[in-house]
């Protein structure tokens, strides 16, 4: 359009072999302000450059966009919705007694000893999976890095199957095999000093806290092998071969130069499982439902709104849950921060 | 020669423990799905005595049907839908993320961050009083939305990395060779992005289909609440009768297209969990 009427016919004419878009606006630029040739040649450049970074912006918006807003939807309108609610006492049972009652579910809660019980059973869950995995992890991550070939792919095959495994799937199938009526771990293990035909796991915490973390550990310990097999991948292999070349043993090269290689990739599997073991629930629903004290903050939570309809207790929890979860990333994020300015200037 | 034959023979004995380690559970759920009823009572064994499918014939056509047939069309139909509205708009996202140069790019990855650490349970309790308002509640819509936030996060987290790798000059070279910009895009881009959308869609799936928190809070009849969900409300015949032969059956059912989706495109799955991880 712009090309047709353009008041300088010659410019027309050089613009018609390549009709871009860029071409025509910048001649009529030069037609409108014709004072002198540096002016005119900067002005336009810079007017086009930003017009063309608002198109940009607004296609990159009008892409984003729709994702973005829906991510924020479903979680930050939620988590509002819980502050709010946490701040009445709000049963669902008797709706029409809802009250303000400013912090107080969140004083009931924070003078409450289940909680910090529950507080702790979480924390020793997340603690000692996660370390376990990282260890088991590595260990399987080193299995596929250095496997002869032909074993590499049914490898990496077999370890995907507990990560696809659905967590019911995987609670059902410990629980089966460890409860007293349907398991066979009693009797296979009865010649072991601590077992017997009728050992009950589900009876007392610790045994059952024991089942729950194994199938935890089971489900979950592939994935952090996954990221360490790729942390495995960015080690440059001419360090490893320099360190082998001057005498290093395994254990040195291991701790001197793999590890510490590797430490983006450590933290980022270690906040990864951390911030997902500290959220733990189907396991134990499954297993326990929370008794013989194995209940964690994701089951108090679900235990307090869900099960006994209280919205306004809940609610508390779920923030006080969330919050947690802030603070370990937090936590995480730091510590990540240091150990990546660290490598920097090692660099 | 001779030290490469023993190093075989070391390293089919440490993928024999990785194997036994992996499949171990599932092959315990497997041996369960085919024993009897009355071989749950205090038996002790791994293996059935007498293998029998009428725990899966109860599942189709047996008194469990009501319960399983139900369930396992609503995890179907939900989590596909999920998965297909996550990639599809994370396929936006991280096309924008990647090759346009906006404000707000950060933005977007940050807050995808942060939803994927935020606790299920957390926002399960306000959805719970907002859906029964709303009559969101026990309905397929009240289970696609919140699993949204599980799988969008994810694929755009993945395929952002996937599609920060892909040489977007060659789609301006496809313009110079006199290529449209629609034609440059599907001729050159659509095939290269593809493996990265369908990987993102499987592990999209993968998450979806795993979710109990939801299905189990947000439903309460056979009109939405999923397998997994489903599984912790079984009940056997009788009040007093475990069982454990049909949900050990179920979880092979949900199982198994999992497993093969495993088989079929482990490469894929590896690359795109941990680029989403790491890199991204």
């Amino acid at each position: 359009m712009s090309e047709t009427t353009e008041p300088r016919p010659a410019r027309a004419a050089e613009g018609t072999p390549s009709p871009t878009e860029r071409e025509p606006r910048r001649s009529t630029d030069v037609a409108r302000s014709g004072s002198s040739d540096v002016a005119t040649q900067e002005k336009p450049r810079k007017r086009v450059k930003s017009e063309r970074a608002k198109a940009e912006t607004r296609l990159g918006w009008m892409l984003a966009g729709p994702a973005f807003v829906l991510m924020l939807l479903v979680t930050v309108y939620p988590i509002l919705q819980a502050v709010f609610d946490s701040l009445f006492s709000f049963r669902l049972t008797a709706p029409d007694d809802r009250e303000f009652v400013g912090l107080a579910n969140y004083g009931v809660i924070l003078t409450d000893g289940v909680f910090w019980y529950d507080l702790g059973i979480t924390l020793l869950i997340t603690v000692i999976t996660v370390a376990v995995e990282l260890v088991l992890g590595f260990a399987l991550a080193l299995v596929m890095n250095n496997a002869i070939r032909s074993l590499r792919g049914p490898l990496r095959t077999a370890i995907l199957v507990p990560y696809g495994t659905i967590t019911v799937v995987s609670a059902f199938a410990w629980f089966y095999a460890f409860d007293i009526n349907t398991g066979y771990i009693n009797s296979w293990f009865s010649w072991l000093p601590f077992i017997s035909e009728d050992t009950a796991w589900f009876g007392s915490t610790a045994p059952a806290l024991f089942v729950i973390m194994a199938s935890e550990i089971w489900k979950t310990t592939p994935f952090i092998s996954l990221l360490l097999l790729s942390g495995l991948a960015q080690v440059p292999g001419e360090l490893t071969e320099a360190a082998k070349v001057d005498g290093a043993t395994w254990w040195e090269r291991m701790s001197k130069v793999i590890l510490p290689n590797m430490k983006a990739a450590i933290m980022v599997a270690v906040l990864f499982r951390a911030l997902d073991a500290f959220r733990i629930f189907d396991n134990i629903f499954i297993m326990t439902n929370g008794a013989y004290g194995t209940e964690t903050l994701s089951l108090l939570a679900y235990r307090t709104s869900i099960g006994r309809l209280e919205i306004g207790m809940g609610s508390a929890v779920s923030v006080v849950l969330f919050l947690c979860v802030i603070l370990i990333s937090f936590i995480a994020i730091k510590g990540f921060k240091v150990d990546l300015a660290g490598r920097g200037g090692g660099k | 020669m001779k030290s490469s034959g023993k190093n075989t023979g070391v390293w089919i004995v440490i993928a024999i423990v990785v194997f036994i380690y992996a499949l171990f559970p599932i092959a315990s759920i497997l041996a369960n799905s085919f024993k009897k009823g009355s071989e749950f009572a205090g038996s002790g064994t791994f293996l059935p005595k007498e293998p029998t499918f009428e725990n899966y014939a109860s599942l189709f056509i047996g008194d469990a049907k009501d319960l399983f047939v139900p369930a396992l069309i609503n995890s179907l139909g939900i989590t596909l839908i999920a998965t297909a509205i996550s990639v599809v708009l994370a396929t936006f996202a991280a096309y924008a993320i990647a090759r346009l140069d906006f404000p707000g790019k950060r933005i977007i990855l940050t807050s995808a961050l942060a939803v994927s650490i935020f606790p299920v349970i957390s926002i399960v309790t306000p959805l719970f009083n907002l859906w029964r308002q709303i009559g969101l509640y026990d309905t397929w819509l009240g289970l696609i939305l919140p699993y949204l936030s599980l799988t969008l996060p994810i694929s755009i987290y993945t395929l952002t990395a996937f599609f920060q790798q892909i040489p977007w000059d060659l789609e301006r070279a496809a313009q110079v060779d006199g290529a449209t910009n629609w034609q440059a895009f599907t001729k050159v881009i659509v095939p290269l992005a593809m493996p990265g959308v369908f990987t993102t869609a499987i592990i999209a799936f993968f998450i979806a289909w795993n979710d109990f928190v939801y299905g189990i809070s947000l439903t309460s009849t056979s009109a939405a609440r999923p397998v997994p969900a489903a599984l912790a409300f079984f009940t056997g015949a009788s009040q007093f009768e475990e069982p454990a032969g049909a949900i050990s059956a179920a979880a092979i059912v949900v199982t198994i297209p999992v497993i093969i989706i495993v088989l079929l495109f482990q490469r894929q799955i590896v690359s795109g969990l941990t680029q989403g991880a790491v890199k991204g």
